[in-house]
């Protein structure tokens, strides 16, 4: 079965600059790709090309199968939530969903036929009436949802629609358009620059910085298994610690040593991973860096810290230290007896670790 | 927009010493009689206008300007409406009146149908170009037009429109369109892009986008725009007095002939009289609607 | 075909009014500057003869009262209309009751005709039957106030009525400036002491520094093109004692047949014009598309 979308070398320049260089994914039906990136990285461009709203500068980009490369958007089977929703404010909510109908020419009773299934489905029966001013922010996103909807489209489109949301309302959402995606199986391709609900929502994250893609891949694999530095560090809240080591071969294994100002260096031994260079940066997620004990895992080295800062934080405790001239975070259980200005002893799981080269950023394991 | 509604310093709410307070009291009966004498400075002119207009010749040449008069009469009204002397005719201000209707009407609709459409294009469909366009259209706004009545006045003369009613209408509709388009285009520069964005994926073309989803939204800007260029065309002279001809002249032309002909006795309440009927259109327009006259001004005008 | 048109449908409809614009405003004024070129009367000639005409002109007694008038006009003008607005501005601000009614009866002159006010003032200054009379009347009688028909203090009264006329819209306009500036900046400086009048002066008026061009440029516009307001309060005399460039201009175009003095002074005037408006143009469109 043809990939429900296929971008391939796409190229977008705007005037002599380059705003998406080389852009190749692939999504099947029933896929939910989020793009995501920080600010200016070209998500919100690339997500305009594939809806048409913006020319593309070379390359080919097909959905269902057929090339639209020069298609205008009404034409490419596909609808799209924005971010602030783009309600037309001066019809009411049920106009603003038959508009497109209307323009395609739909007769009128498939028109209320249709209105009414998208009404009830997402429950908004009773703001039928109402202009979108009336509306708070989490009715405007299901009426901008409703339009979409209307159009039984190949592919739905979302341009960060929760960003306008306050936190709690965007938590909720979320799981509306989970919720959503599961049950009609469409196919979805979502931006955004949160990273949670880039791992929340995703089947496939594509991370992009600068209009190059980073890395694309499932979700775990994003996590765990992150391309280079910049999706290292993007990805996961609080962030992956990249920490400048240095390894050599032993017998064991390959011995990593860090750095530590006004204390002998940590060596850990890393029996897995072999034939790394002599200057490496060695990222670890902070909650593979916990008390020895705490976590089942063979692969985990222990050493003695000096603790910075101890950041309570609910469920868990944050501890900071330094070592490798960075600060590193790690993620103890709330009940942890470190203490600021004392040693205490982790464990680092270096089963889960990720090698990258300092010059390159590129993963090395 | 600004709002003019609310004051800049709020009164604050602390007490003071007695002497203070009576300083400020001072103080407020002195704004408030400045307010008035200006107020007064303001409205001199209307006032005299009218009483003026209201009096018999006798009692003016004996009278004192600014009292009110002694005998209300409406005789010099009736003469500056049908039968005050424009020059060689003399109809009154009637026939002008509506030559200035004939002119303003037209050129009102079409210059703000055109603007809006111009302002539409420029703030929502950008293309290469679009800004130096409209730059050099509202520079056009800024000339003084008498860099343009020599070529205009020949102009009008081969295209058979000179002195005439459609001849005026024309000129006002070129030279009305750098304004209708920079108000329409400031007021759809504010609204979003992804508005026409959902509509081109719904499916609606250009015309379809700017008739159902910007035209409902302009009824602000269309009066303002409506209100500023009638009052500027009902108002304007120099177009009026260079391109008309006895019997095609709109209302300020008449006016003015009126008010200068040099031949019999000065009739000043008429002239007075002539004035108000002059004046009262665009009078009426800015007291019913005056709040969208002042946005009309001072859009464009206040940076922000 | 169809497909060109639509790609291209927003250009197409830009486009008559663009080309009107570029005949009408751009070759028109190239005409008259080529004309001004030439040695035209009563009809256009088409000959560049060179700078003649403003050779005339600059040597024209008329023309030298004329240019006079405008810097004389237009600087009283636009300092005082500046210097009242923005005192009625200051005065509107202070929590006046029946502020709007005030308002509207500052700013309703802007509504009316050049010429309708110009015939107010002109009875409002009749000497004979005018002011003077009424002080007189009140029984000063050697008050004189024959402005209107003194060479030398004709222009003065001109400028009594374009105050008239204009400073109601300028503290509109100032209004609005005052009243945009950071609310949280004035509650600051009040939580510091600081008198009412020093906020002004310190604080509020300086933030208002492009509004006072805004309103310059406004006034300087308006000035230039007094043409009305002339025509109907004194038709320009007496004599050519309250003459300006724009009826200057008029009289060589329609009275005096001399077309190319026409042209030369036209183009004078878009000269003034273009040196003051352009550079403020050029800094508007470039703050916009920031």
């Amino acid at each position: 079965m043809a990939p429900i979308l296929d971008i391939q070398n796409l190229y977008k320049n705007y005037g002599s600059v380059e705003i998406l260089k080389d852009i190749n994914v692939a999504i099947e039906q029933g896929d939910f790709l989020v793009l995501v990136g920080p600010s200016g990285c070209g998500k919100s461009t690339l997500l305009n090309c594939i809806a048409g709203l913006e020319p593309i500068t070379s390359g080919a980009l097909s959905i269902g199968g057929r090339d639209m490369t020069n298609v205008s958007p009404k034409d490419r089977d596909i609808a799209m939530v924005f971010q602030s929703y783009a309600l037309y404010p001066t019809m009411t909510v049920a106009k603003n969903i038959t508009f497109g109908m209307k323009v395609r020419g739909v007769d009128a009773a498939t028109q209320q036929e249709k209105l009414q299934q998208v009404a009830r489905q997402l429950q908004i029966e009773p703001l039928l009436n109402r202009r979108p001013g009336q509306l708070s922010g989490g009715q405007r996103q299901r009426v901008a949802m409703g339009r979409a909807l209307v159009r039984d489209p190949k592919l739905f489109l979302f341009d960060e629609p929760l960003s306008n949301l306050d936190a709690k309302l965007r938590v909720e959402m979320r799981t509306e358009i989970k919720e959503l995606h599961q049950r009609l199986g469409a196919s979805m391709v979502y931006v955004t620059h949160d990273q949670i609900e880039a791992m929340t929502l995703a089947t496939k994250i594509v991370v992009m910085k600068g209009g190059v893609i980073q890395q694309i891949g499932s979700p775990s694999e994003i996590y765990n298994r992150p391309a280079n530095l910049f999706v290292a560090d993007f990805m996961g809240n609080p962030a992956m610690n990249l920490i400048p080591a240095r390894a050599r071969q032993g017998g064991a294994g390959t011995e990593i040593e860090i750095a530590r100002k006004g204390s002998a260096p940590i060596v850990l031994t890393d029996a897995q991973h072999r034939n790394l260079p002599e200057e490496v940066i060695l990222g670890v997620r902070p909650e593979d860096i916990a008390e020895p004990g705490q976590r089942p895992g063979g692969s985990a080295q222990e050493a003695d810290c000096l603790v910075d800062i101890v950041e309570p934080a609910g469920a868990d405790t944050y501890v900071v230290m330094q070592m490798g001239g960075k600060q590193v975070t790690a993620r103890l259980h709330a009940e942890t007896r470190a203490r600021p200005g004392q040693v205490q002893r982790l464990a680092f799981d270096l089963g889960k670790v990720s090698y990258f080269a300092p010059e390159t950023g590129q993963r090395l394991n | 927009m600004t709002d003019l509604a609310t004051p800049t310093l709020r009164r604050s709410p602390s007490g003071s010493r007695a002497s203070g307070r009576l300083g400020r009291i001072a103080l407020r009966w002195l704004l408030y009689t400045l307010l008035v004498l200006f107020a007064l400075y303001y409205l001199l002119p209307l006032f005299v206008m009218v009483t003026t207009s209201l009096k018999s010749l006798e009692e003016i040449r004996t009278g004192n300007l600014v009292a009110l008069p002694r005998e209300v009469t409406l005789a010099a009204w009736q003469t500056a409406w049908s039968s005050a002397c424009t020059g060689i005719q003399c109809d009154g201000m009637r026939p002008y009146f509506w030559n200035s209707v004939l002119i303003a009407v037209p050129a009102v609709l079409i210059s703000t149908l055109l603007g809006a459409l111009n302002g539409y294009v420029v703030a929502q469909w950008r293309f290469r170009g679009a800004n130096m366009i409209f730059a050099l259209m509202l520079f056009g706004c800024f000339i003084p037009f008498q860099v343009v009545l020599l070529p205009m006045a020949r102009l009008l003369g081969i295209m058979g429109l000179a002195g005439t009613i459609p001849g005026l209408v024309f000129v006002h509709v070129i030279y009305g369109l750098g304004f209708t388009t920079l108000f329409f285009r400031n007021y759809y520069v504010t609204i979003p892009s992804e508005l026409a964005k959902a509509a081109k994926v719904d499916g609606a073309g250009f015309f379809r986008i700017f008739w159902s989803i910007f035209l409902p939204l302009s009824l602000p800007i269309i009066v303002v725009t409506v209100i500023w260029q009638f009052t500027q065309i009902w108002n304007d002279f120099l177009f009026g007095v260079s391109f008309s001809q006895a019997g095609t002249q709109p209302i300020t032309v008449a006016l003015n002939n009126i008010v200068n002909s040099t031949t019999g006795v000065k009739e000043y309440n008429v002239d007075m009289a002539a004035a108000i009927i002059a004046a009262l259109p665009t009078l009426l327009v800015y007291i019913v609607a005056g709040k969208y006259f002042i946005r009309g001004l001072t859009a464009g005008s206040v940076k922000g | 075909m169809a497909k060109w048109l639509e790609d291209h449908l927003p250009k197409v409809v830009l486009a008559p009014s663009f080309i009107a614009v570029l005949i009408f405003v751009y070759g028109f004024i190239a005409w008259t500057g080529w004309v001004s070129l030439t040695r035209s009367r009563l009809l256009p000639k088409y000959e560049i003869e060179g700078l003649i005409q403003y050779e005339r002109l600059f040597a024209a007694p008329r023309w030298d009262v004329a240019m006079n008038n405008l810097f004389v006009f237009g600087g009283l003008f636009i300092v005082i209309s500046m210097a009242l607005g923005l005192l009625l501005a200051i005065l509107l601000d202070q929590n006046i009751r029946t502020e709007g009614a005030i308002r509207t009866i500052y700013l309703y002159p802007m509504a009316l005709s050049m010429i309708v006010t110009g015939t107010a003032w002109k009875w409002i200054l009749n000497p004979g039957l005018g002011i003077e009379a009424t002080v007189r009347g009140w029984g000063f009688e050697g008050f004189t106030f024959d402005w209107l028909v003194n060479p030398e203090m004709a222009i003065y009264a001109i400028v009594i009525a374009a105050i008239w006329q204009s400073s109601g819209f300028i503290m509109a306009l100032f209004l609005a400036g005052l009243r945009s500036v950071d609310t949280e900046i004035i509650r600051a400086a009040q939580v510091d002491g600081i008198p009412t009048w020093r906020v002004y002066s310190a604080i509020i008026i300086p933030s208002m520094a492009p509004i006072f061009l805004s309103a310059f440029i406004v006034l300087a516009h308006l000035a230039i093109k007094s043409f009305d307001l002339v025509i109907a309060l004194t038709g320009g005399g007496p004599g050519f004692a309250t003459d300006l460039p724009a009826t200057y201009m008029y009289a060589m175009a329609f009275s005096r047949g001399d077309l190319g003095q026409a042209a030369s002074s036209a183009m004078v005037m878009m000269a003034v014009v273009f040196a003051i408006v352009v550079p403020y143009l050029y800094s508007e469109l470039r703050a916009k598309n920031d």
